[in-house]
């Protein structure tokens, strides 16, 4: 791992370079012939909440994937606090406070509320054997689902039996225990009711407060404006927009997303058009 | 679903009371909730069941003679299941596990005869036996070929080889008085053919897979591993390399415990075919309770299943029913013992609710 130094972001506005925490450059990624990701730069400052706004397989969550270590980029560099890191695993990234919450939670139904709070950081001993300190795990995970305002009735219950709200705060929950520094939420509240939106987007803002940032992919615009700072707009692999929520509205972003949709359809008709003659 | 979702109130410190301590009281019907809950439940009344049927109709079924017997049929049914389970709770299966256990005694017998001590053949026997779960787990999670076809690979390629390397002759194995092996009442004595030396080792290594599933960090990956493949990756747990470890314990076991028994009766025959042998310890793990789904699993079922049939062969035979019977009767008892746990299952899923 080498170090090097960031990126200069681009001044904000206002003059002052902003503190950034986590940036990305030229990252690329195909699956096979599908190219997710094409050249794309990003950057996220200290204690904002960064959202992620685009179509279904624009790259969202795949970037999201490379930021967490889970996937590796084609091409590009990733840094963290102004130094280049190289991310092999899901726990390369963790050593960095970077903690996700999947959009498919990454829960196992099989297991208990604890046992998934600790899932691949469990409390042992005896060392190399690694005996679940199961009591240790109860008592904490108890501390710490208090301590972000969430209650589950009981901790020895399985997963599968919980609701959508409870399986969310749980993913969110275990993403947060160990003091994150820099969240990364992939639609966090995909099939929830509105009253459990309510309570995860006061956990995010609640987490927000405390310092830790984020990444926010979300499809409601009415949420992200309600939770963001930043908005970057991602499109076909590439950021087309990067704009701060304070200086757009939902009417304005809809209008940018639809007319770069009709260019791409008009693209589309004069490519059909030249197979055609 | 369960009751209140996310609540921001009652924000006790207390631990929350385990489902059946304190608070509600020992009733009747809570411990029939109970038992239902458990995947163990149907095994364990069937087994009740036989064992008081048969040693109604015939005395010498709890001679102490007969239950040497039926122990040293289940020890490896219960080892080689419980290996299952680990493979089971993966959602995977290894059909090569009976023939690891017919080819490991095999391997140390090659040795022994080239003049390798028979401890040390033994202990290469167990590495080649390992060496061959690793393939299995390599083929497995490498080249993404399902565990059921690579095992059926595997159990056909060694059922092969020891056919044409032995030459298709039996041979005398070390432990009965072969020459230079040591007597009976040797080191032998702990090693199979003391009448209890089979079920004391099966029972330690079945509760050692047991520890491992149930209280390690390993155990919990395995069970993260089968129930949520992907999920269990995006947290960051190893799955290809459980799924690996996982093959190689179920190989040393089998191997092992053939290697034991071979001791034990004094001789090997390659014409055994490690399927038969594998279909039983795979029945002893479902009956017992464990899905083939993946993500649930409980090796004490498996070793009542294990008991189950072990009585259940046995016990035909001392009341004179033809050998072959038992065939049929363990096909009829797989098909009632998975609808009852099937139905039982969504029962105990509408209490605890």
């Amino acid at each position: 791992m080498s170090t090097a130094t960031a990126p200069i972001s681009a001044p904000s506005p206002d003059g002052a370079t902003p503190d950034v925490i986590m940036s990305a450059e030229g990252i690329s990624k195909r699956f096979g012939a599908v190219v997710a990701l094409s050249d794309i730069d990003m950057h996220l400052n200290r204690g904002e909440v960064l959202g992620l706004v685009g179509d279904n397989g624009a790259g969202k969550s795949t970037l999201v994937k490379i930021l967490c270590g889970f996937h590796r980029p084609d091409t590009g560099r990733i840094f963290v606090e102004g130094r280049e890191v190289s991310f092999h695993s899901v726990q390369d990234a963790r050593a960095y406070g970077i903690e996700t919450v999947y959009q498919d939670l990454a829960l196992v139904p099989q297991l208990t509320v604890y046992e998934n709070l600790f899932l691949n950081r469990e409390l042992t001993s005896l060392g190399k054997i690694g005996m679940l300190s199961r009591r240790r795990m109860r008592r904490l995970a108890r501390h710490y689902l208090n301590d972000i305002r969430v209650n589950v009735p009981d901790l020895d219950a399985e997963v599968e039996l919980l609701s959508g709200g409870q399986r969310q705060a749980i993913a969110v929950a275990r993403a947060t225990r160990l003091n994150a520094k820099i969240l990364l939420l992939d639609e966090p509240l995909a099939a929830m009711g509105a009253k459990e939106s309510a309570l995860i987007m006061e956990l995010v803002r609640d987490l927000s407060a405390r310092g830790v940032s984020m990444i926010v992919i979300d499809h409601n615009y009415a949420h992200l404006f309600a939770l963001c700072d930043r908005l970057n707009v991602i499109q076909q692999g590439r950021v087309t927009v990067d704009t701060k929520v304070a200086e757009t509205s939902i009417e304005e972003l809809t209008e940018m997303m639809v007319s770069a949709f009709r260019r791409q359809l008009e693209a589309g008709q004069e490519a059909l058009g030249e197979i055609s003659v | 679903m369960a009751q209140a979702a996310v609540t921001t109130g009652d924000r006790s410190p207390e631990l929350p009371a385990l489902p059946l301590e304190a608070g509600q009281g020992v009733t009747p019907l809570s411990v029939l909730k109970a038992a239902i809950q458990r995947r163990e439940a149907t095994v364990i009344v069937v087994t009740i069941g036989a064992i008081l049927y048969f040693a109604v109709r015939a005395p010498a079924f709890h001679s102490v003679a007969n239950i040497i017997v039926i122990c040293q049929y289940i020890a490896p049914i219960m080892v080689i299941g419980a290996g299952e389970v680990l493979m089971l709770v993966l959602a995977e299966i290894d059909l090569s596990a009976g023939q690891v256990y017919l080819t490991a005694p095999w391997f140390a017998y090659w040795f022994w005869t080239g003049g390798v001590p028979f401890g040390f053949a033994v202990i290469i026997a167990l590495a080649l036996s390992v060496a061959i779960g690793l393939i299995n787990g390599l083929f497995t999670v490498r080249l993404g070929v399902p565990s059921l076809i690579v095992t059926l690979g595997t159990l056909y390629t060694f059922f092969g080889f020891v056919l044409v390397k032995s030459s298709y002759t039996q041979e005398e194995y070390p432990g009965r008085g072969v020459a230079g092996s040591g007597a009976p009442d040797g080191w032998t004595k702990y090693f199979g053919v003391g009448s209890w030396s089979t079920i004391l080792w099966g029972l330690g290594i079945t509760l050692l897979i047991w520890f491992l599933l149930k209280r390690t960090r390993f155990g919990v990956h395995t069970t993260a591993a089968g129930g949520n493949l992907l999920g269990a990756a995006e947290a960051g747990v190893p799955v290809k390399r459980i799924k690996v470890w996982c093959f190689m314990i179920i190989a040393v076991a089998a191997g092992f415990m053939g290697i034991l028994d071979s001791v034990r009766i004094g001789s090997i025959n390659p014409g055994n075919s490690g399927l038969d042998i594998v279909l039983t310890p795979i029945v002893a793990a479902v009956i017992g309770g464990t899905a083939l789904t993946g993500g649930r699993a409980t090796v004490l079922g498996t070793i009542i299943g294990a008991i189950f049939l072990g009585i259940l062969e046995d016990g035909l035979n001392i009341i004179g029913v033809q050998a072959s019977w038992f065939f049929f009767f363990e096909g009829v008892i797989i098909l009632i013992a998975m609808a009852a746990n099937v139905q039982l299952g969504r029962l105990a899923v509408r209490f605890r609710r």
